[in-house]
């Protein structure tokens, strides 16, 4: 093998490699500026958006949300855990700061035994609030005893918001 | 039907449609395309430079690498469809380089005399075996919390694995290594990702306690007496393991791994002062009455003694004028004589042929390689939302960056040399397995972090519509 060649292969070689490094560099920096909030309001700008012939039949709209059947997880939609889900199956999830919860609330406003959220006999979700000192809402009526979940309906702790959703 | 339709549109308008999302997969792929074509490239380079012709097993060896990367980027796009895309091609690349080199040493003639085999035939099937278990903790590890429930279990399984070599003979003057029908495994190359898991469960429950019963002292804060319990049981047990194992470097990677997640977990600058102290202290003590450390110690302090005193050329004097002759540019690929470092030359001091025959320049490629995945998991703890996964991705992100340092350090003498094997390029069956777990749940983790928020609640408005529509 020719000196020339192996030289060229030699410099070739940590050209590749660098090139390699460089590369990654330019990954992590479009990672940089996270897509995700800009996506986040991009989709629901697009959710907002599809747009007129939908005033008419709210009836059937409702219909078909009630034969939607049970919701299957739980999604916190606002607040410093926003996007975890916790799959519902038949467990109780409690929520609070107290570290044993099925979420852990890092919320100066929530207490560390909150609320918990369980199924009845017949399959219903039910949200309880534990006590609280700063109180659950369901929609914006405060918790007095345990209430049923409305789908959709947003149940909001201290800055949280969490959801039940299919 | 129409209840069919509705659910159908709601889905995809409220809900995240994969396909329409930066996962980042299609990047990750390229990264990988590109991650298997430069260890081909060395491949042929080492086949001309050392055979004079292209290496006959080279598409074997570069359709052995695609394959495997191929399936795992594949799992990946299935089980964990928003996971880091750099972590799988870094970690590829780093495997491949790592083989290359392996397969340069074993084609050198010295070391063949002194009897060592072909090491890259198993090496190969051992980075198969870790990609496998890659895989396996891509499928099965539905969620990284799952760990949290084993985390007294975790203890117990990572202090076995930690005490069971001191019941075995010492291999090469340290006793790290189990054997079991003729195969060895290193417990502590699994053991450190065992006890991270460990870590990270228990602080995260107490790390209120640490961090905030304390008393401010000369702008410090000075932890309770009985919140110092931990560290100093961890700490009397990497002493332990360096008098009984005589194994610097997993008594480094443990302690070094706690200090950091104490920090981490409580945002006190305290604990890294004490847990400096209290390393300095250990490893001072143990070296002043433990002749195999001593010995580690004075070829630290002065690399060229035995060439002085008794013409032989011990081992880092080898790799310290491996490093030198490589200069800048470094002597090519097969093109240096690092294999007279002889001993250990493809395991511990694989990193001294790197810096030979790439010279400083592929040294610090490679080092950079090592601090983007290191950076990538930082990343992830940042990303992601659960206490428990912050502190598991900064575990598993200082152990490896850790191991990394404690072996290239030792291998440059810049602290006393230490046997651990270089993440993913030295040979060494353990390390390579258990790395590939480590990148896996790592990943995992990102998955988790880096999916988007779900939309908002699916307003009635939006719902209605789709039902008319359809």
């Amino acid at each position: 093998m020719s000196e020339l060649t192996l030289t060229v292969m030699r410099l070739g070689f940590l050209a590749v490699l660098w090139l390699f490094v460089i590369m990654t560099m330019q990954v992590i920096r479009s990672d940089l500026f996270g897509t995700r909030v800009t996506q986040r309001t991009a989709r629901r700008a697009e959710a907002q958006r599809p747009p007129q012939p939908r005033q008419a039949p709210q009836q059937a709209a409702r219909g078909g949300r009630q034969r939607r059947g049970a919701p299957t997880k739980l999604v916190v939609t606002e607040g410093s855990l926003t996007g975890t889900t916790v799959a519902l199956q038949g467990q109780t999830i409690t929520l609070g700061r107290a570290h044993d919860s099925t979420i852990v609330l890092d919320d100066d406003y929530a207490s560390s035994r909150h609320a918990r959220i369980y199924p009845d006999r017949d399959g219903q979700w039910i949200v309880e609030d534990l006590g609280s000192t700063n109180g659950t809402y369901l929609d914006r009526t405060r918790l007095t005893t345990p209430t049923p979940i409305p789908p959709g309906a947003p149940i909001r702790i201290g800055k949280t918001v969490i959801e039940l959703r299919k | 039907m129409s209840t069919s339709h509705a659910t159908g549109n709601t889905g995809s308008n409220t809900t995240i449609s994969p396909g329409g999302l930066p996962s980042r997969r299609n990047t990750e792929l390229a990264m990988l395309v590109f991650a298997v074509l430069i260890p081909v490239f060395a491949y042929a380079n080492v086949g001309l430079a050392v055979n004079g012709e292209m290496p006959a097993g080279m598409l074997g060896y570069g359709l052995g690498l695609g394959l495997m990367a191929g399936v795992a980027h594949l799992v990946v796009r299935r089980f964990a469809p928003y996971a880091d895309p750099l972590m799988l091609p870094i970690a590829t690349l780093l495997n491949g380089l790592g083989l290359v080199l392996i397969w340069r040493l074993d084609q050198s003639e010295r070391l063949a005399l002194r009897g060592e085999g072909a090491a890259a035939p198993n090496q190969l099937m051992w980075s198969a075996l870790g990609i496998a278990l890659f895989l396996a903790v891509l499928v099965f590890l539905k969620d990284h919390r799952i760990l949290q429930r084993y985390t007294y279990i975790s203890m117990v399984v990572a202090l076995v694995l930690l005490i069971l070599p001191m019941f075995f003979p010492a291999v090469y003057g340290a006793k790290i290594w189990i054997t079991i029908g003729g195969m060895s495994i290193q417990p502590g190359e699994f053991a450190k990702i065992i006890i991270a898991v460990f870590f990270a469960g228990y602080l995260m429950v107490k790390r209120d306690a640490l961090a905030l019963a304390s008393r401010r002292f000369l702008g410090l804060y000075l932890p309770r007496g009985r919140d110092l319990g931990p560290i100093l049981v961890i700490w009397a047990l990497s002493v332990l393991i360096l008098v009984f194992e005589t194994d610097l470097g997993t008594s480094l990677l443990f302690f070094g791994l706690f200090v950091v997640m104490l920090y981490v977990a409580t945002e006190r600058t305290s604990w890294i002062l004490f847990g400096l102290t209290l390393a300095v202290v250990g490893a001072v003590a143990v070296a002043s009455f433990e002749p195999h450390v001593q010995s580690r110690v004075q070829d630290w302090l002065d690399p060229f003694h035995t060439v002085r005193e008794t013409g032989d050329v011990n081992q880092p004097a080898a790799a310290m004028w491996a490093f030198g002759s490589g200069g800048i540019l470094g002597a090519g690929l097969g093109q240096g004589h690092s294999d007279l470092i002889g001993f250990a030359a493809k395991s511990d001091y694989i990193f001294a042929t790197v810096g030979e025959e790439l010279g400083l320049t592929g040294v610090m490629a490679i080092l950079l390689l090592y601090g983007l995945l290191v950076e990538r998991g930082i990343r992830t703890a940042l990303a992601a939302r659960d206490p428990f996964g912050k502190l598991l991705a900064v575990g598993l992100s200082a152990a490896f960056a850790i191991q990394v340092f404690v072996v290239a350090g030792g291998v440059m003498a810049l602290i006393p040399l230490t046997g651990m094997t270089m993440p993913f390029m030295a040979q060494g069956g353990s390390s390579v397995i258990a790395n590939w777990a480590l990148v896996a749940i790592l990943l995992k983790i990102s998955d988790t972090a880096r999916r988007p928020a779900p939309a908002p609640a699916p307003s009635p408005d939006v719902e209605m519509t789709q039902v008319v529509r359809s």
